[in-house]
């Protein structure tokens, strides 16, 4: 079944068919990724803004170069150079870069729900590429999507998130798919960095690094965003941070046979994680995320351009 | 003049008479069950005769920030929901913290004429949160209570004083209930839905701790506090303990706290954006419990009227607040349809026990010698609550073009008709 909606803001609502459907979809423009000239015209003539409201290189790149390799015209956006600082409304932007006819947006915002408040209010395609505390569906996507390479499988699977899961969107796009894919999730960091009400999430909440890592296939680090903390404090240095809540390789001799360790990117080495465990081919997918990141966004774009079409 | 109200139901906070009420210039005159001969006559068959409503809680936004409403259509608003006496907060612009402003904000309300306007002082110059203003003087020139609502009074020695000197004058302190150390940045209550909403949550306990704090100040000072826009069960848990061991406090609920939960934010419309925020199911339940009980005083509605254009935003930008003055009617008259209060309860909430706690003795009950300021109602007629009937130059309500049921068809004030709803009577 495909994916029949304007606009992705994030997995919540998606069913088990329409992730399946992006992973796969994604599958193809990988194997274009890898080939000799690596275009097609699917998006030719089309224009993507990049419209990011928050910094952060890696995921425009990433979408550039798939709408891009798609043949659109791909322009970027970013509030630092924008009406947003003379105080224009997010909407009277959106609606200006709309009149210049653009089909699609690729939305990055402070703000939770901000793709949705956009989607409700403009024509072109929204795609999600990150608001506030909300989703980041498109990088959950890239996780499934190197998960299922390197397990051969999704369902049945065990994964643990650890880290901020309280700030971390992207824990929480992954968290509602795994779950609608019936994989096993469960979360550790400290309860500090935890929502108060995690239980909504209906996941295992574990108690010490050794009962997160035991058990798992899947280990999905959360970068620190010290930027995020906001004047409280959730931990009392990165010392005992790294010490209660970093992954080391010896920790990882805990999980089940063959496990594969993932992080969104950008790392703090040897707080969150150890080098020795990035660095380690055996374990360490991290740069495969990266490489399927611009394979599932070419599928995103690639689908909701079509669903405008039809 | 004399005037004349035929065949309504008159509802008292004690009981409920089939009886006519007769005004002569601005008092009742008489309740009878004969006919008698007047100027005017209004048939109010099948109708509510209520005392008109006080609301102890609105936002006039004047002087200061007259687009989003003003004194003129504020108390257009308040006599279109049946509503005859309000008590507008001081956070205009500049604030109400001296005579000057409380008797300017006074006399504009008197050149229109509909309603009494009873002006909150600030607790604190200039909202600052250190110098009590001069309670005395704001107090000969028309406020009843004082309030730095919007921002509570974070020192507990000023919140003493406050207590302590306002009981001098027989006035009282309204608390905004609020630590604000508490969790910053938060937009909508903490809890499940917040989570999956990746909102930033306020906490009930934010507003639980500074009840616990202006209780413990009341029984400290034996000064009267009253609680504004009470959200959580605990709240009422706290006041209820407070009462009980006989400190002065008194508390209200805001119709949106007893009608919506949290999970109306899932879309994140932010006319539901408001503060204290909707809490969980549990705690709309807990304020249902205190409203049929008798631990709530007073319905208030928070009446906050903002511009669409500050509404029209990501959630986490826009501001707190909704309106509630056409709407205090209808929500209040479903809790009597869900059989949670009585229609004499409704009055006790709506104006008698408002009319106790700020001393006002010629209001608050339809009998004779009492000030002719009546709402008559009707209870069953429904109609779509729209841009024409909206009297506020505001537009937020998350209520706004929905069907309701009940609303006040007349409002009289000082035996004179003051509102008249479209195409009725
Ligand atoms: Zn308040």
């Amino acid at each position: 079944m495909a994916y029949r909606h304007k606009d992705l803001l994030g997995l919540r609502e998606l069913s088990k068919e329409e992730i399946l459907f992006f992973l796969s979809s994604a599958q193809a423009f990988k194997d274009l990724n890898n080939s000799e000239v690596k275009k097609t015209r699917s998006l030719h003539g089309k224009t993507v803004i990049n419209a990011f409201f928050e910094n952060s290189t890696r995921t425009r790149v990433s979408f550039e170069t798939g709408a891009k390799r798609l043949g659109a015209d791909a322009i970027n956006f970013s509030a630092s150079q924008s009406s947003a600082q003379k105080g224009e409304t997010l909407l009277d932007t959106i609606h200006n870069m709309e009149a210049m006819k653009t089909d699609i947006f690729v939305l990055r915002h402070p703000n939770s729900g901000a793709a949705q408040f956009v989607a409700q209010h403009s024509d072109a395609c929204i795609v999600n590429a990150g608001d506030g505390l909300h989703e980041h569906p498109t990088q959950a996507l890239l996780d499934l999507m190197t998960i299922q390479e390197h397990k051969g499988r999704l369902e049945g699977l065990t994964v643990v998130i650890i880290g901020d899961i309280f700030h971390s969107r992207v824990a929480r796009s992954n968290i509602w798919a795994m779950k609608t894919l019936g994989m096993t999730v469960k979360l550790f960091g400290p309860p500090t960095m935890m929502p108060a009400h995690v239980d909504v999430f209906g996941c295992h909440v574990c108690k010490t690094m050794e009962e997160a890592i035991e058990g798992s296939d899947v280990i999905m680090m959360l970068r620190i965003q010290l930027e995020r903390q906001d004047g409280s404090t959730p931990f009392p240095s990165t010392r005992e941070y790294s010490k209660f809540f970093g992954l080391s390789s010896t920790r990882i001799k805990l999980a089940n046979p063959n496990p594969i360790v993932l992080h969104p990117g950008p790392i703090n080495r040897g707080v969150e994680i150890n080098s020795d465990v990035v660095e380690n081919p055996e374990v360490s997918v991290i740069l495969n995320q990266v490489e399927n990141g611009v394979a599932i966004r070419m599928a995103v774009l690639d689908i909701l351009n079509r669903n405008r079409n039809s | 003049m004399k005037t004349l109200i035929k065949n309504g139901t008159i509802i008292n906070a004690d009981g409920r008479i089939n009886a006519n009420v007769v005004i002569e210039g601005e008092t009742i005159v008489e309740i009878t069950t004969e006919e008698v001969q007047a100027d005017v006559v209004i048939d109010a068959t099948g109708m509510l005769v209520m005392p008109g409503l006080i609301d102890m809680h609105v936002h006039f936004r004047d002087p200061g920030q007259e687009y989003k409403d003003d004194v003129i259509s504020g108390s257009e608003t308040a006599v279109a929901g049946g509503v005859t006496t309000c008590l507008p907060m001081a956070n205009t612009t500049p604030i109400n913290d001296n005579a000057s402003i409380t008797r300017a904000m006074i006399a504009k309300a008197k050149e229109r004429g509909l309603i009494d306007l009873l002006p909150i002082g600030a607790v604190t110059q200039g909202f600052k949160g250190d110098r009590i203003v001069e309670m005395g003087d704001m107090i000969e020139a028309g406020a009843v209570a004082f309030s730095d609502d919007g921002l509570p009074v974070s020192s507990s020695t000023v919140m003493r004083a406050a207590l302590e000197y306002s009981r001098g004058f027989n006035s009282f302190v309204i608390s905004h209930s609020e630590d604000c150390s508490l969790c910053r940045h938060g937009v909508m209550n903490e809890g499940p839905t917040s989570t999956i909403l990746g909102l930033k949550g306020m906490p009930s306990e934010k507003e639980e701790i500074a009840v616990a704090r202006d209780m413990l100040l009341a029984k400290l000072t034996k000064g009267h506090i009253h609680i504004a826009h009470v959200s959580s069960a605990w709240s009422l848990k706290l006041i209820e303990l407070a009462r009980k061991e006989g400190v002065s406090i008194t508390c209200e609920v805001a119709p949106h706290h007893f009608s919506f939960s949290d999970e109306h934010l899932l879309t994140y419309d932010t006319y539901f954006k408001m503060s204290p925020p909707l809490r969980s199911k549990c705690d709309v339940e807990a304020m249902k419990e205190g409203l049929r009980s008798g631990l709530v005083d007073v319905i208030a509605t928070d009446h906050a009227p903002h511009h669409t254009d500050e509404k029209f935003v990501e959630f986490d930008k826009a501001p707190f607040g909704i309106l509630g003055l056409q709407t205090l009617v209808p929500l209040t008259l479903a809790l009597v349809k869900e059989g949670v209060i009585t229609l004499e309860r409704m009055v006790e909430l709506t104006s008698a026990n408002p009319a106790k706690i700020l001393h006002l003795d010629n209001k608050g009950k339809i009998a004779k010698g009492m000030l002719a300021d009546i709402a008559i109602i009707d209870p069953e007629m429904t109609y779509v609550y729209d841009e024409k009937l909206n009297k506020s130059k505001s537009k937020n309500s998350p209520l706004l073009n929905q069907t309701l049921t009940g609303a006040a068809v007349k409002t009289l004030k000082s035996g004179r008709v003051v509102f008249d709803f479209p195409n009725c009577l």
